[in-house]
């Protein structure tokens, strides 16, 4: 008994209440004779009165660290907002398009920051947020039609060739045939991608993301992802190969 | 004879910059590589093309963008 007193004088000394000086008190509840003098105690520590809502110590520390997980989390996630941004971009028709559907990613993505499990990429997971929220859309406002006919694609030397055979030169290297395409004849090209194949590329090629990573994104096997890459590249190349004709 | 070769090599090419061949066809292809400097000119392209894609095609986040989302965090309490 005379240990608790020392224990409750310690606490009313203006120690403020911390998570220890707390423990402290739940004990003096059971021990001290007094319930008058513990109630002052509480009183002058700013303490609740005591009742079946009053949160634990327990609780209180679950709060705290729920807080901090949550504000690395939104921390982290805002210093992937370029790089989202920049797949988001590619994957929609118009910057207005991108922003709109970045926004809404990250909003949806702060409000369910529980759902993702610490230590996973990060990126993938809000990628695969927005590309739900993409498809959920119905994509309605890009301009790249369903149906491009990619019935007769070219292998995978047939831009090299085109582009070589308008190239002056005799036997030109690979830099001088590369300068024929500008900037916007692939960002042109890469839009008239059907949105499947596109959607592939822009993660893979231009996201850098894994094969595994761009499957759980989209949502469809490893073995899909490889194989409209690998079409999706060639219905690029052949759009730079018809763009460079016109050109 | 040779113009099978070359269209094997134009097979393989995506999987070979992707480093998805076996070792075996990895073995082949640049074997193929080492004597034709049509196909290996070919492939050097597509690795530069792959890059000048990613670059030309970078457009970096509208600058109010990042403030925009920063505004839709939890307050704190």
């Amino acid at each position: 008994m005379g240990a608790c007193t020392r224990r409750i004088a310690a606490n009313s000394l203006g120690t403020k209440a911390t998570g220890l000086g707390t423990e402290r008190l739940v004990h003096a509840a059971w021990c001290m004779p007094s319930a008058t003098a513990l109630h002052r105690d509480l009183d002058r520590l700013g303490w609740p009165p005591m009742s079946e809502s009053t949160p634990t110590t327990a609780d209180a520390r679950r709060l705290a660290q729920e807080a901090r997980d949550r504000v690395r989390f939104e921390e982290e996630a805002l210093e992937l907002s370029d790089q989202v941004y920049r797949v988001a971009r590619r994957l929609t028709g118009s910057r207005e398009e991108a922003e709109d559907l970045v926004q809404q990613a990250y909003e949806r993505a702060f409000r369910s920051w529980r759902q993702y499990t610490p230590g996973t990429n990060l990126r993938a997971w809000l990628l695969r947020i927005l590309t739900n929220l993409n498809i959920d859309r119905g994509r309605r406002q890009q301009r790249t039609p369903q149906t491009t006919s990619i019935d007769n694609e070219a292998g995978d030397y047939f831009l090299y060739n085109k582009l070589e055979s308008q190239v002056p030169d005799e036997n030109p290297d690979e830099e001088r045939v590369l300068e024929k395409l500008s900037q916007d004849s692939i960002v042109d090209a890469l839009a008239e991608v059907p949105h499947d194949f596109r959607d592939v590329i822009v993660l893979v090629d231009i996201g850098e993301f894994s094969y595994a990573d761009a499957a759980q994104i989209l949502d469809i096997p490893i073995g899909t992802v490889m194989s409209r890459l690998h079409r999706g590249r060639r219905i690029l190349k052949k759009n730079l190969a018809d763009g460079a004709v016109t050109a | 004879m040779t113009i099978d070769w070359c269209d094997r090599c134009e097979e393989m090419m995506q999987p070979f910059l992707d480093g998805t061949l076996s070792e075996d066809e990895v073995r082949e292809a640049q074997h193929h590589l080492d004597l034709c400097s049509w196909c290996a000119k070919r492939y050097r392209f597509e690795e530069r093309l792959r890059h000048y894609v990613r670059v030309a095609v970078a457009e970096p986040m509208p600058a109010d963008l990042k403030s925009k989302l920063a505004a839709l965090r939890t307050p704190l309490d």
